[in-house]
């Protein structure tokens, strides 16, 4: 954006301040994330750069952290932490929590959304308020509330528990992406098919499904992440069994400082940088699919 | 289409057509329903009645009346002046013998809420009771442990002689019953809610400013700039909102730790003395960093989608009318991002107070807020009362919060991403 010939010079500043200062920000919000990374490959135990890191000496890089996570122990480590397998436990937990939950979620959610979409629906505001409830009550108060609910049933320290609190907190992200998709959606098209001779099964699958596909995909993204980042609800409902990758994170900073945390924080940082590439793709795929131009 | 003779439309089937018609709307409603059911009803039993069921809780002092009810019905014709009479002594006397372990320990657990000391005088009382044959019972009683002998003891009962109390809620904000029912402030000592509130309040509010101030100017520069740069840029607004939580609280450890990034650089800068490392986390400071730059996302993407729905011929005409450009933005920009500043504002105030980690993480001692105390309520002191009664309070002040949200911008215009 350049600036018109007929600035004067303090407009000129000014506006350079301005960018100068947006520049600031976006470092302020990307530049925590991408620390990490070099800090993930620290010879020495510590959270920090060392001198050797900063004059690039190679012998001051190493995979050693990453080995650690894996769970794979070499004698010639200085082990300064016990070398577990508890990570990989957590990698494998988290991955069986957050797919179950995003299956569910997506069924249960895409179904609703199909739903709440229907001109027909009655008390759309209040179901779309219930629905997306799970979403807004702080975390520490769901947390609670299922604690003692499920308690009761010995739902506590169990998978099923676990997956079914992460269900209910993803949902409102599917209802959301989904009733985005179908804003717009052509009801004509089902009754071509219908028309066509097509049932309704037929119809949603062949017709329906196609069209609102991306929105679903995103959907069930962010229920995924929001399952695989979720730890409150992890720390008072889960038993050492169900101990997830944020769970611990969280015991990790809480007691031993090790760089194995940085480690699993950079691929957590890759990951995220996946899942935000496929859905700002789908994204664009489904806007040109309806001509819409405008983000947002 | 056929007729009849008072001029009712009917279809081919003979039917009313106004029938026909409110039949197909009704199966249509009725299919639209069948739809959202199961997620409802889903939405319904793992998480609307759970935590209706905790809040009840928090007004619930039923345990006590369960294990010593004849008790009580002595207790309510007791004067309070002297010591009950011989009857109540007998009467708890069977009663803490007979009942059963688990629920005399929670009932004991309450009682020592309003008078420390009650729990540990049940428990040697259940086990001593045994040498105690026959009546009268005071005497022996107090003999056994003088305690049973303190009027203060008998009084603090009066305050569970109602199965509903409101108990937990004055204590939620430092007040309690004395004896007599009435409402006193809790001793110096014990008030730490009223200030957690106030700092709760004081923290979500200082973080939606310093969201406001940074995420304003790059909301603009997002929504002015042409396509092309905006779309690569919005990736740095976008990231953070897709980091896992942890990993950004981690990040904040190690920039502002006192051997961290943030401090070195200082140092080495010559700004500060290596001596003087600035103690930036574990306080309140390092909870408004790390909560500013978690919760900006939130600001951003608001405002954006506001300021992206005003037309830079505005600001051109205001400027081409003779406007300086200060007075402009001012005058003509900076009043139609109201919508964006009032929904971003009260996400992320929303999301700010009812925060738990990051402040666990990052704010040691001095920078919790109020869901610190409610975890801490669950899970260590075990006082289950009071961690429903501040839980139900922040529930009602965030669902007040976004009924103004719901009336300024609309639930259902949530957008992600």
């Amino acid at each position: 954006m350049a600036l018109p010939t007929y600035t004067t010079n303090g407009q000129r500043i000014g506006y350079y301040t301005y960018l100068f200062y947006c520049g600031l920000v976006f470092f302020f919000l990307i530049a925590p994330i991408f620390m990490i990374v070099p800090l993930s490959f620290n010879q020495s135990p510590f959270f920090g750069f060392t001198p050797e890191m900063l004059r690039f000496e190679p012998e001051a890089f190493s995979l050693r952290w990453y080995r650690q996570m894996l769970g794979i122990c070499r004698p010639d480590d200085i082990i300064t932490t016990v070398c577990t397998n508890k990570w990989m436990v957590g990698t494998k937990n988290s991955f069986i929590i957050g797919l179950s939950a995003t299956f569910l979620a997506t069924a249960l959610g895409t179904t609703a959304a199909l739903g709440l979409s229907k001109p027909h629906m009655p008390f759309k505001g209040a179901m779309m308020a219930l629905l997306i409830s799970p979403m807004i009550v702080p975390l520490i108060i769901t947390a609670a509330g299922i604690f003692f609910f499920y308690a009761k049933f010995g739902l506590v320290g169990t998978y099923t528990g676990l997956i079914l609190a992460h269900t209910a907190l993803g949902t409102p992200f599917v209802v959301i992406t989904v009733t985005a998709t179908l804003t717009g959606f052509d009801t004509n098209l089902i009754r071509a098919s219908q028309s066509l001779g097509a049932d309704t099964m037929r119809t949603f699958f062949k017709v329906i499904m196609p069209l609102i596909l991306p929105g679903v995909i995103s959907g069930a993204l962010f229920a995924f992440i929001t399952s695989f980042d979720e730890v409150v609800v992890v720390l008072f409902l889960g038993s050492v069994e169900q101990q997830t990758i944020p769970r611990q994170m969280w015991s990790g900073i809480r007691q031993e400082i090790s760089p194995v945390i940085l480690c699993m924080a950079t691929c957590l940082v890759a990951l995220s940088i996946m899942l935000l590439t496929t859905v700002e793709l789908l994204r664009r795929r489904s806007e040109r699919l309806r001509g819409i131009k405008l983000r947002n | 289409m056929n007729q009849t003779a008072k001029g009712e439309i009917l279809t081919t089937d003979g039917i009313p057509l106004k029938v026909s018609l409110r039949r197909s709307e009704r199966i249509n409603k009725f299919r639209a329903f069948a739809l959202v059911l199961p997620l409802t009803l889903f939405i319904i039993i793992t998480f609307v009645i759970p935590i209706i069921a905790m809040l009840t809780r928090s007004i619930d002092d039923k345990q006590i009346n369960t294990v010593f009810p004849k008790t009580f019905e002595i207790y309510k014709q007791w004067d309070r002046k002297e010591l009950p009479p011989e009857e109540m002594y007998a009467t708890i006397f069977g009663e803490i013998v007979s009942a059963e372990k688990r629920a005399i320990g929670k009932a004991s657990t309450r009682m020592n809420y309003s008078r420390s000391g009650w729990k540990s005088l049940i428990k040697k009382s259940k086990r001593k009771f045994k040498k105690i044959k026959e009546g009268p019972y005071k005497e022996q009683m107090i003999a056994l442990d003088k305690r049973w002998g303190k009027i203060e003891f008998w009084k603090a009962l009066g305050e569970m002689v109602d199965p509903y109390t409101f108990g937990y809620f004055l204590n939620a904000v430092d007040l309690k019953y004395d004896s007599n029912k009435e409402i006193i402030r809790q001793p110096e000592k014990r008030r730490i809610y009223n200030y957690t509130w106030y700092k709760t309040v004081k923290i979500s509010v200082l973080v939606t400013l310093f969201c406001l101030i940074l995420g304003y100017p790059i909301a603009h520069l997002l929504a002015t700039l042409p396509l092309k740069y905006s779309n690569l840029l919005m990736i740095f607004v976008l990231l953070p909102f897709w980091t896992s939580l942890l990993v950004r609280t981690v990040s904040w450890i190690i920039i502002l730790m006192k051997k961290g990034v943030f401090n070195s650089i200082l140092v080495w800068a010559g700004v500060i003395a290596d001596e003087n490392r600035m103690q930036l986390i574990y306080n309140e400071t390092g909870t408004l960093i790390a909560m500013t730059q978690i919760l900006l996302p939130f600001m951003v993407l608001p405002l954006y989608s506001v300021m992206k729905t005003i037309p830079p011929s505005y600001m051109r005409a205001a400027l081409n009318l003779g406007a300086q450009p200060m007075h402009a933005f001012y005058k003509v920009y900076m009043p139609q991002t109201v919508p964006g500043i009032s929904a971003g504002g009260l996400l992320v105030f929303v999301l700010a107070i009812g925060y738990f980690i990051t402040p666990e993480l990052v704010g040691g001692a001095d920078g919790q807020l109020i869901g610190h105390w409610i975890a801490y309520h669950l899970k260590s002191t075990l006082n289950w009362g009071l961690c429903a009664a501040l839980g139900t309070i922040l529930l009602v002040v965030m669902l007040t919060l976004y009924w103004v949200y719901n009336k300024i911008v609309g639930i259902e215009n949530i957008k992600l991403g």
